[in-house]
C-alpha cells in the first residue's frame, strides 16, 4: 500500500504522542521530536499535532514560535547561535560575529543559499567565563576567536557530505 | 443566570483561580476579612481583589478582565498595592486567601497605571476621530480617566502591520491591537473555534492566526464575538453603510430593509438606553426617514422557517421512523445560525447529513422579496436592493456565499449590523427613542411572537414546539403550557435537554395534507430536543453524538453559535456581558407576550403566500427551489 508521506508523519506523531499520556503536557516533547528528526515542523505537523492532542492550530504555533529553539521554517543542517550578552560582548563578540559573516557571505538570521548554515544570535549560553561562546547545533564552543571560527566552519563542512544533504531532502514535508 | 464558562482545555496557568470554600460556606475559615481603601468586607476564601472591590462599590480599572472570560492578567491596569507585599499585584488574579490591606490608589498605584497607560499607548496607532470606537473605547476612556496629557513614551505615527480586510465579516486592524488577549480567550474558551492566538514573545508578540495568514483563510466562523470582547477598535466588523447610502440615494433602486428581533430590542443601547428596551416600532419610523423604500420584518420569514423546518422535521421522522431510511439521520440541527453552519462545515462534516436543508430567515426573506413580491408589485428585481439588520457579523459572511442566489440575483446585497445601523440613523439625525410608533409595510405585515422570540437562546426550538405541538396534536399550546411559554427550552445554560410527550393526535391540518395522510404512526411518541448555544457548547452536544449519549436519540436541536443565542451577536452593541444579555433576552420574551398571533402557522401573511406562491406546500419543489440550501464539507486543514 502506498503511504504518502504525510501519513506516515500523522502515523508517527500519533504514536509518540499516545507514548506520552495524549493530553496537552505532550505538546512540547512531540514538537521536540519533530523538530529533532525533520530540522523543523511543517505547517502540516503543526496541525497534525494539534489534532492529536485535541487542540487548535494556531495554540501549537503559538508555541513554536514562542521557543526560539523550535522552528517552522527550514533551517540549515548547522545553526550557529553566537552568544550577544554582556560578557560575551566584552570578550570580542563582535569580531567573531564579523568573521562568521565574511567566511559564509550570509548576515545574521540568513540561511546559506546551499542549505548548510544559519546564522543566528542567542542570549546568554551559560559561558560567560569562557566568551566569546557560540552553540553549532547541540555543540558549545567557548573562547572563540575569529581564527577559530575558520576550523569550526571547516570542520562542518567535512560532516556535511552528500549523506547529509540526502537526509534533509527526504524528509522535506 | 450564570453562563458556564468554559476552561477544561485552558491551560492550567490560565485557569480561574478559585479556592473550593468547602461544603458548609459559613465554617472557620471559609470566610475572610479584607480591608480595602479602609472598608472591611468579609469574603469566601479564594475572592479576588477586583470582585471583593466590585461588591464594596470601589472601582478598579480593568482591560483584560471580561466577565465572560477567564483570568488572564496580562494588561496589568488593575494592579493595587497589598500592606507587605513588595510589588504591585494584578487585582483581577491575587484570589485572597487571607486577612489582607488593600490600597487601590496610592501614589505607587496611580503611577504605575499611569505608566502601564502610556506605554500601551506608545504602541497604539490610530487617531481616535477615525476610529469606529471613538466614545465607545476602554482604552480611550481610561486615558481620559487617569489624565494622559501627553505620550511619555512617544506615539507611533505610521501603521505597523497591514489591516487584513479579507474577510467578509471580521477587520482586523492590529494597529491597534494592546495585547489584552480578550480575542483569544473568546475564540479559544467560549467559541472554541481557535482561531487566534499570540505568536512569539516579550516585545515581538502579537495577536495571529494560524502562521499569520488572512483572516478569511483559516477557520474563522465570523461569528463576531471577537469584535464583542476588544475593548478597543482593533477588530470591526465588515461596514457596508456607504454602500447602502449610495443605494438608497439612486432613484432607480427600490431598496427594502428586513429588521431581525435582536437589533430591535439592543439598538437603544447606542442610544444611551438601559439594555433591555426594544425599539421595534421607533425604528420602523427611523429607517423610513433614513429613505428606506420598505420595512420588513424578518419574523415573517422566521415564521416561515417554523414552517419548512418543522414540516422537513416531520417527514424526517417518518422516514426514520416508519420507513426506516437513515439518508436524513435525526437528530435535525437547526440551521438559522451562519456562524454555526460554518462551525460545523469546517469542525464535523461528517454530521452535515443532519442539518435542516431550510435557509435561514434572513436568505429566506432575500429570496421571496426578489421573486414573490418584486412580482407582486411589478418591480424588476434587478432594481431592488435588498438590505438586512442583523445582530450578527456570520450574515455578511452568508449573504455572499455563492448560493444564496437562488432568486436569479444576490438574495441578499448587504448585511448591516446594529452597530452600523444606529451609525446609519445618528448619521441621519435621528433621534431614535423619541421617535412616533409605526407599523411594518405591507404584504408581509407584523409577524408573531414566535418570530420575535428566534432572538435567544431556545428560541426556534420553542417557536417550533408550538406550532409542531398544535398541528399534529390539534389542541392549543397554551393548555400544555400556561401563556404558551415553552420554559423547559429557556434558560441561559450552556446546553440543555427536555422531553415532551404527546398527549393526543389531531386531524392533519390543510397545509400538511400533501405529505401526510394521518398521525398515527406518531401517536404517544415522546418528542426530544436539545438546545445549546455558543459553539463551545455545540461541541459539547455534537462529541456527545459522535459518542452516541443522550443527545443522539434526540429528534431536533437548536443550535446558535453565539453564547445567548443571537441577542449575544457579534453585531450588536458593545459592551456585552451575562447581565446584559439577560436584559435582552428580557425585551425579546415581553415582546412575545404583547403580541395577538403568537404561532408561525397562524401568520397570515405566510398562510397567504403558501396559498398564492408556494402552491405546492411547505418542503414541496417551489419552496425546496427557493427556501433551501445545501452546505459545503470544508474540513479544518489550513491549507
Amino acid at each position: 500500500m502506498l503511504i504518502t508521506e504525510r501519513d506516515q508523519l500523522r502515523s508517527e506523531i500519533s504514536q509518540f504522542v499516545k507514548k506520552h499520556g495524549g493530553d496537552r503536557s505532550a505538546l512540547i516533547p512531540a514538537l521536540q521530536y519533530i523538530q529533532q528528526k525533520y530540522t523543523y515542523i511543517s505547517e502540516f505537523a503543526m496541525q497534525a499535532v494539534a489534532d492529536e492532542l485535541d487542540i487548535h492550530p494556531v495554540e501549537v504555533y503559538g508555541v513554536v514560535s514562542f521557543y526560539s529553539f523550535l522552528d517552522c521554517r527550514p533551517k540549515g543542517r548547522f545553526v550557529i547561535r553566537l552568544c550577544r550578552t554582556i560578557s560575551c560582548e566584552m570578550q570580542g563578540k563582535d569580531r567573531v560575529a564579523r568573521q562568521l559573516e565574511n567566511d559564509l557571505g550570509i548576515k545574521f538570521g540568513q540561511t546559506t543559499p546551499d542549505g548548510a548554515f544559519t546564522l543566528e544570535y542567542a542570549n546568554c549560553l551559560g559561558m560567560c567565563d569562557q566568551g566569546p561562546a557560540m552553540l553549532v547545533n547541540d555543540q558549545i564552543f567557548s573562547k572563540v576567536t575569529p581564527e577559530k571560527v575558520h576550523d569550526i566552519l571547516q570542520g562542518c563542512r567535512q560532516v556535511f557530505g552528500a549523506h547529509a544533504m540526502q537526509r534533509k531532502e527526504e524528509h522535506i514535508i | 443566570m450564570s453562563e458556564e464558562i468554559k476552561t477544561d482545555r485552558a491551560p492550567v496557568s490560565q485557569r480561574a483561580h478559585k479556592v473550593s470554600a468547602g461544603i458548609n460556606g459559613d465554617a472557620l475559615g471559609a470566610k475572610v476579612t479584607v480591608q480595602i481603601d479602609g472598608n472591611e468586607i468579609k469574603v469566601p476564601l479564594g475572592t479576588t481583589i477586583l470582585e471583593a472591590a466590585n461588591e464594596l462599590g470601589i472601582r478598579i480599572p480593568t482591560l483584560c478582565n471580561h466577565a465572560d472570560l477567564c483570568v488572564a492578567g496580562v494588561c496589568r491596569i488593575c494592579v493595587v498595592e497589598i500592606e507587605g507585599s513588595r510589588t504591585l499585584q494584578a487585582s483581577c488574579a491575587y484570589p485572597i486567601t487571607q486577612p489582607i490591606k488593600v490600597k487601590t490608589h496610592s501614589q505607587k498605584v496611580r503611577q504605575a497605571r499611569r505608566h502601564i497607560l502610556d506605554l500601551l499607548l506608545s504602541k497604539h496607532y490610530g487617531e481616535c476621530y477615525a476610529c469606529f470606537r471613538n466614545n465607545n473605547c476602554e482604552l480611550q476612556a481610561l486615558a481620559k480617566e487617569y489624565g494622559v496629557d501627553f505620550f511619555r513614551f512617544g506615539h507611533p505615527s505610521k501603521p505597523f502591520y497591514e489591516v487584513d480586510r479579507s474577510s467578509y465579516s471580521v477587520i482586523r486592524d492590529m494597529n491597534k491591537c494592546i495585547l489584552c488577549r480578550r480575542c483569544v480567550r473568546t475564540c479559544i474558551d467560549l467559541q472554541e473555534v481557535g482561531v487566534l492566538d499570540v505568536e512569539n514573545r516579550g516585545y515581538q508578540s502579537k495577536v495571529v492566526t494560524y502562521m499569520d495568514k488572512l483572516l478569511g483563510s483559516v477557520v474563522c466562523i465570523n461569528c463576531g464575538q471577537c469584535i464583542n470582547r476588544c475593548p478597543t477598535g482593533a477588530l470591526r466588523a465588515n461596514d457596508p453603510t456607504d454602500e447602502v447610502w449610495a443605494a438608497i440615494d439612486d432613484p432607480k433602486k427600490h431598496v427594502v430593509i428586513q429588521t431581525a428581533p435582536s437589533p430591535r430590542a439592543a439598538i437603544g443601547e447606542c442610544f444611551g438606553l438601559e439594555p433591555g428596551k426594544a425599539l421595534t416600532f421607533e425604528l420602523n419610523t427611523a429607517l423610513r426617514q433614513c429613505g428606506f423604500d420598505k420595512v420588513f420584518d424578518t419574523n415573517f420569514s422566521a415564521d416561515l422557517t417554523i414552517i419548512e423546518e418543522g414540516t422537513e422535521l416531520l417527514l424526517r421522522l417518518f422516514k426514520n421512523l416508519v420507513k426506516g431510511d437513515h439518508s436524513q439521520p435525526l437528530p435535525q440541527f437547526t440551521s438559522c445560525s451562519p456562524g454555526w453552519v460554518k462551525y460545523i462545515e469546517h469542525f464535523y462534516p461528517e454530521l452535515l447529513p443532519h442539518m435542516s436543508s431550510a435557509k435561514s430567515p434572513q436568505q429566506m426573506f432575500g429570496a421571496v422579496i426578489k421573486t414573490y413580491y418584486a412580482k407582486k408589485q411589478g418591480i424588476d428585481p434587478k432594481d431592488i436592493v435588498t438590505v438586512a439588520l442583523m445582530p450578527c457579523s456570520a450574515k455578511k459572511f452568508e449573504c455572499n456565499r455563492p448560493e444564496m442566489c437562488d432568486s436569479g440575483y444576490k438574495d441578499i446585497d448587504y448585511g448591516l449590523t446594529t452597530r452600523e445601523m444606529a451609525q446609519m440613523i445618528s448619521e441621519a439625525g435621528i433621534d431614535l427613542p423619541n421617535l412616533p410608533k409605526s407599523d411594518f409595510d405591507d404584504p408581509f405585515g407584523t409577524a408573531t411572537g414566535s418570530g420575535i422570540i428566534f432572538g435567544a437562546t431556545g428560541g426556534v426550538m420553542e417557536a417550533a414546539i408550538r406550532s409542531v405541538i398544535e398541528l399534529v396534536c390539534g389542541i392549543r399550546i397554551e393548555k400544555l403550557f400556561e401563556h404558551a411559554r415553552v420554559m423547559p427550552v429557556r434558560g441561559f445554560e450552556g446546553v440543555r435537554y427536555a422531553e415532551l410527550a404527546l398527549p393526543q393526535i389531531g386531524p392533519v391540518p390543510d397545509l400538511l395534507k400533501g405529505l401526510v395522510k394521518d398521525w398515527e404512526w406518531i401517536k404517544g411518541a415522546t418528542l426530544k430536543v436539545g438546545v445549546c448555544h455558543g459553539t463551545a457548547n455545540a461541541k459539547k452536544v455534537l462529541d456527545d453524538i459522535k459518542a452516541g449519549g443522550q443527545f443522539s436519540q434526540c429528534h431536533f436541536i437548536e443550535f446558535m453559535a453565539c453564547p445567548g443565542g443571537c441577542l449575544g451577536g457579534g453585531g450588536q452593541p458593545i459592551p456585552t456581558s451575562p447581565e446584559i444579555r439577560a436584559a435582552r433576552a428580557r425585551a425579546i420574551y415581553s415582546e412575545d407576550e404583547s403580541y395577538q398571533i403568537r404561532k408561525s402557522h397562524e401568520n397570515p401573511a405566510v398562510v397567504e403566500l403558501y396559498q398564492k406562491f408556494l402552491t405546492d406546500g411547505p418542503c414541496g419543489h417551489i419552496s425546496h427551489k427557493l427556501l433551501h440550501t445545501h452546505y459545503l464539507s470544508r474540513g479544518k486543514y489550513i491549507a
